[in-house]
Order: C-alpha cells, then sequence, then structure tokens
C-alpha cells in the first residue's frame, strides 16, 4: 500500500518491501554535525510509519562518533514506544567500537546520571522548619559573637583593626557623601515643591521650611541615608566577606588564631556606627538646602526668614531623636551585612544571593524598627 | 621514630555534609615527628578530614584529639591555643586577597610574637626565601599564578614553625622542579625541625620521597582501605584497586 521507497535524506531513506518492515539505511558521517538534524527528521517520519519491525543499516556509514550513537539510541527508543522490534545491520562493528569506547551499552542511555532527590510535601516542609531553625541559631549567635567581640574590643583596645577601621569609613561614609548629598538636595526639593502648591492656597508659605526641616530631620534624613548606605556598603560587606568565606579564607584566619567576628564584622560595624549619623547630617544639611532654593526662588522668601524659620522649629530633640535612630540603622545594616555574608555556603552564585539578601533585609529592617520608633514616640510623648 | 608518640588521634569519626556520609566510621593516629600523607581519588574526602582533624568542621559523631585533648569537645580558646602550633596550607591557598604576600605572612607572626618591625620584615623575608618567592612581598594575591599562591600560602603555614604542619596538595600546579624542592624542603622542615607533616596529595613523586607511611581514603567504603609504607602497599596490597593507583603512573616513573 505504500510505496516502497519513502524517504530521500541526504544521510539516510528508508525503504519497506512487506508492509510493516522497514529498513533505514544510513550512509556517510553520522556525526557532530549531521545527528542533531537527523534525529529531527527521522523520529517523526518513524513515527507516522505503521511498523512491526525496524532494521538500521550501518554498513554504508563512513564514520560514527557518540553522536551517531545517540542517534541510534533515540531510534530504538522511538521504535520500543511502538512495541515493534528494532534490529542493526552493522557488520564492520561501528557502533559496537563507539560504545565499548564509551563504556556504555546500548540499552543504558549513556551517563545515566544519579537523580536528583525530589522528596514530598511534607519532608520540605520539615527540612524548610529545620533551616529557618538552624538560621535562628546562627543568627542568635551571631548577635552574641557580635556584644562579645565589643567587649573584647572594649576591655582590649589594642586588639581593634584600626586601619580596616579607617578605611571603611572611607569607603562606607566619604565614598557616600555625593550621592547621599545629591538625593537629598533633590527630595528637600520635592517636598517643599509639592507642600508649598498647597501651603501656598492659605498664604503659609513660610511654613513650607518648617515642613522640610521637621519631615527630613525626624524621619526622612535618616532613613534616606540609611537606605543609600545599606544598597552601597550592606551588599559589599555581604559580598566581601562571602567571597573570604567560599574561598576558605575565613578558615585560614580562624586557623591562624583570630576571630572572624573580631577580624572582619567589628570594623565594619564600628565604622557604620560612626559614619552613617553623620552623612545622616549632610543629608538634613542638603535636603533643608533644597528646601531654600524653592522658597527662595519660587515662594519669593528671604534667605534669611527661611533659615530663622527652620532654626526655630527644630528643637534639640528632634536632631537627636534623628541621630539616634541614624545609628541604630547603621548597626542593623552592617551587622546583617556582615551576618549574610559569614551565612554564604557554596560558589559564586551564593555571595550573589548574600548581597542581595542584605540589602533586602537591611531595608526591611530599617522601615521596621522605623515604625517601631513612630509607635513608640506617639506613646511616649 | 624509635617511640611512636600520637600527636593527632582520629576516633570513629563520622563526617556528614547535610545528609550524604562522606567519612564513614575513621580512626587514624598520626605520630610525633612522621611524615603521613592520605591520598585516594578526588573528592573522596581528603579535605574534609583535614578539615575535621583541625577542628573546621564538627564531626557528626567521633572525636580527634590533639596532644590528648579533645578538639571536637573543647570551647573556642582552647582550641585556638592548640592551633597555634599548627600550621595549614590550604587546597585553595585562602590567602587573604586584601593584603599582600608580606602582610598575610607576617599576620600570624604579629599576632603572636611582639616582634619588632623590622625583625617581623626579616623573617618574612626568610620565609619568603624558603619557597622561592623573593621579591614578591609586596604583590596582591590576586596579581600570582596559582603555583605561586600555593607557594605563598606554604610560607604562611610556616610562619611560626609550626609542630604539626597540614598540607593539601602542596605540589598540585608546581612544575615538576619546583615540585621536588618543595617535597626537598618538606623533608628537610621534617628533619630540622622534627615537625610532624600531614600531607593530602596525589603526586606520587612526592608520595613516594617524603612519606613515612600512607593512608588511603575509598570514596566507596567511605573509609581507609589500605595503610602503611607506600612502596610496600603499592607492591603488596592485597586491594588491586590499592595497586592499580600507585601503579598507573608508577610504571612511567620508575623502570
Ligand atoms: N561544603 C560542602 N558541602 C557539601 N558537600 C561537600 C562540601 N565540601 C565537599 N563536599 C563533598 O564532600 C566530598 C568530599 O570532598 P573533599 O573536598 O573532602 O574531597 P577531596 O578528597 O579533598 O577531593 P580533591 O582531591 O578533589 O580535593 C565530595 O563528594 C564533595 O561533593
Ligand atoms: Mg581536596
Amino acid at each position: 500500500m505504500k510505496k516502497p521507497e519513502l524517504n530521500r535524506s541526504e544521510f539516510y531513506n528508508i525503504s519497506g518491501n512487506e508492509p510493516g518492515v522497514f529498513t533505514v539505511h544510513f550512509h556517510g558521517k553520522l556525526d557532530v554535525r549531521s545527528s542533531a538534524g537527523i534525529i529531527k527528521e527521522l523520529i517523526p517520519e518513524i513515527n507516522a510509519l505503521s511498523l512491526t519491525s525496524l532494521t538500521a543499516d550501518l554498513d554504508d556509514v563512513s564514520y560514527i562518533d557518540d553522536f551517531g550513537l545517540i542517534l541510534l539510541i533515540e531510534l530504538k527508543k522511538a521504535i520500543k514506544n511502538k512495541n515493534s522490534s528494532f534490529g542493526m545491520t552493522d557488520t564492520r562493528n561501528m557502533a559496537e567500537n563507539i560504545l565499548s569506547l564509551n563504556e556504555s551499552d546500548f540499552d543504558r542511555s549513556p551517563g545515566s546520571a544519579k537523580p536528583k532527590k525530589s522528596y514530598g510535601v511534607v519532608i520540605r516542609f520539615g527540612e524548610t522548619v529545620i533551616k529557618s531553625a538552624s538560621n535562628f541559631k546562627i543568627l542568635v549567635s551571631f548577635i552574641g559573637s557580635v556584644l562579645f567581640s565589643f567587649y573584647h574590643v572594649f576591655r582590649h583596645p589594642g586588639s581593634l583593626r584600626v586601619d580596616d577601621t579607617i578605611l571603611c569609613m572611607e569607603k562606607t561614609g566619604v565614598n557616600a557623601v555625593p550621592i547621599v548629598a545629591l538625593i537629598s538636595f533633590l527630595l528637600g526639593l520635592v517636598i517643599s515643591f509639592m507642600s508649598s502648591l498647597q501651603l501656598q492656597q492659605f498664604g503659609a508659605n513660610l511654613y513650607v521650611a518648617s515642613l522640610v526641616a521637621i519631615a527630613m530631620v525626624s524621619e526622612l534624613g535618616p532613613i534616606m541615608t540609611a537606605i543609600v548606605v545599606a544598597g552601597r556598603s550592606g551588599s559589599a560587606f555581604a559580598a566581601e566577606i562571602g567571597t573570604m568565606k567560599i574561598s576558605e579564607e575565613i578558615d585560614a584566619l580562624f586557623v591562624m588564631g583570630f576571630d572572624p567576628t573580631l577580624f572582619l564584622a567589628i570594623p565594619r560595624i564600628l565604622a557604620s556606627v560612626i559614619v552613617v549619623p553623620l552623612l545622616t547630617l549632610f543629608s538634613n544639611i542638603f535636603a533643608i538646602a533644597g528646601g531654600l532654593v524653592v522658597g527662595v526662588f519660587i515662594l519669593d522668601l528671604t534667605i534669611s526668614s527661611y533659615i530663622s524659620q527652620t532654626i526655630k522649629v527644630l528643637t534639640l530633640f528632634e536632631v537627636v531623636w534623628g541621630m539616634s535612630k541614624s545609628i541604630i540603622f547603621a548597626i542593623l545594616i552592617s551587622w546583617v551585612g556582615c551576618l549574610r555574608g559569614f551565612q554564604t555556603r557554596g560558589g559564586a552564585d551564593a555571595v550573589g544571593n548574600a548581597a542581595t539578601s542584605a540589602v533586602v533585609s537591611g531595608i526591611f529592617l530599617i522601615i521596621l524598627f522605623d515604625s517601631m520608633f513612630a509607635v513608640g514616640r506617639s506613646y511616649w510623648r | 621514630m624509635a617511640i611512636k608518640d600520637t600527636v593527632i588521634q582520629v576516633k570513629n569519626l563520622i563526617a556528614k555534609y547535610g545528609d550524604e556520609v562522606i567519612l564513614n566510621n575513621i580512626s587514624l593516629d598520626v605520630y610525633a615527628g612522621e611524615v603521613l600523607v592520605i591520598l585516594g581519588g578526588s573528592g573522596c574526602g581528603k579535605s574534609t578530614l583535614l578539615k575535621h582533624m583541625v577542628g573546621l568542621a564538627a564531626p557528626s559523631s567521633g572525636n580527634v584529639f590533639i596532644d590528648g585533648i579533645d578538639i571536637t569537645g573543647c570551647d573556642t580558646k582552647t582550641l585556638h591555643n592548640i592551633l597555634k602550633g599548627i600550621g595549614i596550607l590550604f587546597q585553595s591557598s585562602a590567602l587573604i586577597g586584601s593584603m599582600t604576600v608580606a602582610e598575610n605572612i607576617a599576620l600570624p607572626i604579629t599576632e603572636y610574637s611582639l616582634m619588632p618591625k623590622y625583625s617581623v620584615d626579616m623573617l618574612v623575608h626568610l620565609k619568603l626565601r624558603l619557597v622561592e618567592l623573593e621579591g614578591f612581598e609586596n604583590y596582591l594575591p590576586s596579581e600570582l599564578s596559582g603555583g605561586m599562591k600555593k607557594r605563598a600560602g606554604l610560607a604562611r603555614a610556616l610562619a611560626l614553625n609550626p609542630k604539626i604542619l597540614f598540607l593539601d596538595e602542596p605540589t598540585a600546579g608546581l612544575d615538576p622542579v619546583i615540585s621536588s624542592e618543595i617535597d626537598e624542603l618538606i623533608m628537610q622542615i621534617n628533619r630540622r625541625l622534627g615537625t610532624t607533616i600531614v600531607i593530602v596529595t596525589h603526586d606520587l613523586d612526592t608520595i613516594f620521597t617524603v612519606a613515612n607511611r600512607v593512608v588511603m581514603l575509598d570514596k566507596n567504603t567511605k573509609g581507609i582501605i589500605a595503610e602503611g609504607d607506600p612502596k610496600s602497599i603499592r607492591d603488596h596490597s592485597p586491594n588491586p584497586s590499592v595497586r592499580q593507583f600507585f601503579k598507573r603512573n608508577a610504571k612511567l616513573m620508575d623502570p
């Protein structure tokens, strides 16, 4: 019912004399270049045939390698799926030679890897719980270790790595001044502009100065600075320490008798605690300057009235409040950055994850603690 | 090696990463003043064993004693005190990336001795000469080749003239000339200072020149499959896979 010769291809043709019995004659090279194309063409063709047995004829093949072998294995699989019988004409034993070279046999597909473990929901849930518990343990013990190291530094000031601390202050603080200043200036500009749109209606232009001062000094200044520091330095801490962790450097430090927390975390935390409040101060000043620009050029205020209004509303409490918050934020950011670094396990991608996680947890902690402060303050007053 | 004093004793150690058992019930003694080579195929847990022997990883069961003190149960302070007398060369060298070669080597020296600055420099110079890295004092680890990093790491491990020296593949990635010089150096240190040395290596040259005793780990049994003098194991081990390990290259080396 079918024509004897079904297909002509560069590398094979299929012929059948009796119904259901077919032969695939391969010719040419079955190698890295041809095999994939043949598989794509041949397998659907075979699937479309109604056959009971198929013979692969390799006698005209000039060359076959392991790619060609994959082709044969795929072919055999397709035939098996149709419950038909598969045979090979291979008088020169070409396929055999390749098989023995690869130390594999025809039925086991080459390189049958150990399957990746996959568990049921319950086991995965349990594993997650255990992992979280051990993460929590690391977290608590890291808090302890940081506190202990600070106590140690307090008792033996000589053990502080002063050079590292100063370098870290430069990286975290000095180098962040331009970006913090720019962001704060623009923020001050935006706040005063937006508020002036409303306040102008009441002729309350002067209160733009109060609004900018209060908003920046007690809330936005500390938060903006902390977020910038989390993005710049929190991630850097995690990446630096994480890289040291995966390249055994931290093991080496430990073996040489250093406490990795004292050696790596304390300089970073200390540096952050010193420079972040200073950065916050810069942020406040630049934001007020931004407000001043809008006040003077758009609202027709005089410089002196703007400044005196600002000074009038800023109480000492407000300033100290903002500064203390920024100290807490500094501790949180640097602590979580170092923690993520020390938690790093594995390879390069783990370092990337540690950096990301340091920023995300850092920002989360900043917002969390800020809302706690806000609630606390409203009760306290 | 007349009297065999045990300096390190590993007792029924089981090491796991997660659920996967890497070493199953290993017991091993290291005697004072010997050069012990730990060998075995890649991934069989040699570095893991080393990490457990110095307390960098906690075993899931079993004990490790150094000079009679159980380091698996002691506090960090005691462990640090023990580690002061131990030098370790890590497989990846583990030089601190932000410090120059000289600073890396000076690190343990300045921590544990109150040497004045110029004698520290002098010592660093001597250590670097020992491993033929003179002139590279002010290079950063990232500016060194793999073999140079190995040698710098070795110099750092030797910095305090430790009583016990652990070397994880000291000659991997080095050319044959420097390799044999390192072998020579290891023997010198062992003879002159009486240092106990534990080496992890695949290098048959190293094994036959420096080892007093070898211990072979196996990936399948997760334990020790051969122990003793390298030459007699090569020739007389009842286990064919052990003989094969030694002979594959040994044939090429000594006719
Ligand atoms: N941090 C780790 N987490 C999980 N598994 C690990 C870890 N480190 C090593 N392994 C596994 O433990 C086994 C032994 O590793 P180890 O580094 O001790 O091998 P090795 O004998 O030193 O090999 P090589 O000669 O290649 O250095 C390997 O199968 C490896 O996959
Ligand atoms: Mg190793």
